[in-house]
């Protein structure tokens, strides 16, 4: 199974991101790289509103996520409450 | 700062009437007359509106994250400038790679910006008219941001002076401003499938990622800056590559053999172009992060394999020169560094043969290749440069009538014998350095019968100054050629070692540290 992944900047707001990610997606690995940080998930990878607010202590929109990325893979899928990657296989 | 946009819609139907919702069907035009380059490719296209952007980001919102990048960015940035960031790098010679970045990068974000606003126009949805609006917007800001960081060290070393002028002519920047003229002079969907496919998701991630990651750790806040927020778009770039290609598939059966064809000749063409990105990373980072193996293995072999895996359900195969492509990790980096070490007068950036912590690095990196095929060769080298002859090639090499690299790759299953491929059109021979590039060619011979090549037109002598007189006794080539590309000679090319560069490095970094 093949697995899509996210990357961040490291900064304050992706650090809740990933937090938000890690809680939300058991099997998720976490690879440290020199000013970024990279999210592997076997298949599929979400991202929640709800989650990132409560790591952030305040409200957040998923689209605001686009200022801290700085790569991904699979395909999107986005509404007011989740981002997801998925492959279809 | 308030991020948070007060909004009564979700984001479908905001998306839904920001995009079609503003578009119309022409009345008193014909349409094929309004978007006339829809045809002639052969894809066939039965209903724009099943085109959706996953992202769905609206003008509205896009001018609020991008601004708010550009504030990050520009703050990293004038903190870097203000600081004297440029002696806080690990070692003068990683500047090198800013060069070649500045030559051969930021051009090709600007044809971007040029293929997106141009493609945008022709086609008739609306959804993919927004996403290449956007990209578009983003490409020039991409080549604006590389142009601003990379200012700061031209204030301080040679070689950045005329970077937009040498684009145009310096030998191997015919290998990346090619594979762009390749693209914008092909129709709307191929430069989508090109662009999107090989430039976003093949080139961007192992450069802008990795390499990127690479710049951080060598201490470049500028080049971080502008890299890491230049592919946070590429992610949006990636995706709307990846929805077209699933789009034109979903549209008609007939579309998968062109789509196919065009992933086969764009997979192989972006895939040449990164040997300029291997020998960065493995050979220009002082400190490196990974090597160009490992950084292939999870960005193309898992990556790119997923990809495939999910575009199979189309019917959509591996491209033709995958394998290859994997077989060739264990030696591009070495091989091109090589060309770059023995070319080092010709090209203005400095060269230098890696010194003996380098060779343990890349030794346990490439187990397999490195002191077998490479290491004799480095060795070699050094002990002729500390006997005062440093060696440059004088010759001129043959070059690739596709991809325009030299012609020093190997067979794939032999690294020491030299591949050559020769293809015959209209009584001409051609001369290819693959299969890849040959299949290439074969398909479409009449438009790489038309390559510019810098080689051929160096010993044509369309590559003087318009004052040369090669009748003078003491006619120079070389000097010629390098005075039409407006390098000078001593100062910004040949071994690092002896450079000015890395004198004044030195020289500031001493005052730097000390009163």
């Amino acid at each position: 199974m093949s697995n899509v992944f996210i990357a961040f900047q490291k900064n304050e707001d992706s650090r809740a991101i990933v937090n938000a990610i890690l809680a939300d997606n058991p099997g998720a690995i976490v690879s440290d790289q020199p000013a970024m940080v990279k999210i592997d998930v076997p298949h599929r990878l979400v991202v929640r509103r709800a989650t990132v607010e409560e790591e952030l202590g305040r409200e957040f929109d998923l689209q605001e996520m686009q200022v801290h990325l700085i790569t991904m893979s699979g395909n999107v899928d986005e509404t007011d409450d989740e981002f997801s990657l998925t492959w279809n296989q | 700062m308030d991020m948070k946009a007060n909004k009564k819609l979700g984001l479908k139907e905001r998306y839904n009437l920001m995009t079609r919702d503003l578009a119309w069907t022409p009345t008193y035009q014909a349409v094929k007359d309004v978007f006339p380059y829809m045809e002639y490719e052969g894809i066939k296209i039965h209903d724009w509106d099943k085109f959706e952007d996953p992202f769905r980001m609206t003008m509205d919102s896009y001018w609020k994250y991008q601004a708010e990048k550009e504030r990050k960015l520009y703050a990293i940035i004038d903190a870097f400038t203000q600081n004297n960031g440029h002696l806080g790098v690990t070692d003068g010679r990683y500047i090198n790679a800013l060069k070649l970045f500045l030559t051969g990068v930021s051009p090709l974000e600007y044809m971007a910006h040029r293929g997106f606003a141009h493609v945008g126009r022709q086609y008739p949805g609306a959804g993919p008219r927004v996403a290449c609006m956007m990209q578009s917007l983003d490409e020039i800001r991409h080549s604006q941001t590389q142009i601003h960081s990379l200012s700061n060290y031209n204030k301080h070393y040679n070689g950045f002076a005329n970077w937009r002028h040498q684009h145009d002519r310096v030998w191997y920047l015919s290998v990346p401003k090619s594979f762009f003229d390749d693209a914008v002079s092909a129709g709307p969907f191929e430069f989508i499938v090109a662009i999107g496919f090989a430039f976003e998701y093949v080139l961007t991630n192992l450069l802008f990622v990795p390499f990127i990651s690479g710049a951080a750790y060598n201490g470049d806040m500028g080049a971080m800056a502008f890299g890491f927020s230049a592919q946070s778009d590429e992610s949006r770039h990636m995706t709307l590559g990846l929805e077209i290609i699933k789009f034109i598939l979903e549209q008609d059966p007939d579309n998968l053999p062109i789509v196919q064809a065009w992933l086969d000749k764009w997979f192989w063409r972006g895939y040449r172009v990164l040997t300029l990105v291997a020998m960065m990373m493995d050979y220009m980072l002082p400190k490196r992060v990974m090597s160009w193996k490992e950084a292939w293995e999870v960005y193309a072999e898992q990556n790119g394999a997923a990809l495939f895996n999910d575009l199979a359900r189309y019917g959509i195969k591996v491209p033709k020169g995958w394998e290859q492509a994997c077989k060739d990790k264990d030696h591009l980096s070495h091989q091109a560094w090589n060309v770059f070490y023995n070319y080092g007068a010709a090209a203005p950036f400095h060269t230098w043969a890696p010194s003996e912590k380098d060779m343990e690095w890349l030794s346990a990196k490439y187990p397999e290749t490195f002191d077998k095929y490479y290491r004799p060769l480095w060795t070699h080298y050094a002990k002729e440069q500390a006997e005062g002859r440093r060696f440059y090639n004088g010759t001129l090499p043959m070059l690739c009538q596709v991809c325009q690299v030299p012609m020093f790759f190997t067979e794939p299953d032999d690294p020491t014998k030299i591949a050559y491929r020769e293809s015959e059109y209209k009584g001409m021979k051609y001369h290819c350095c693959s299969d890849g590039c040959k299949h290439i060619f074969d398909n479409e011979p009449e438009k790489y019968a038309q390559s510019w090549l810098p080689v051929h037109q160096i010993y044509q002598g369309n590559c003087f100054p318009a004052d040369v007189d090669p009748s003078k006794p003491d006619f120079d080539p070389l000097m010629e050629v390098l005075r039409y590309y407006k390098m000078e000679f001593g100062r910004d090319n040949l071994d690092y070692a002896d450079s000015e560069d890395k004198k004044n490095f030195e020289a500031w970094r001493a005052q730097a540290t000390s009163n």
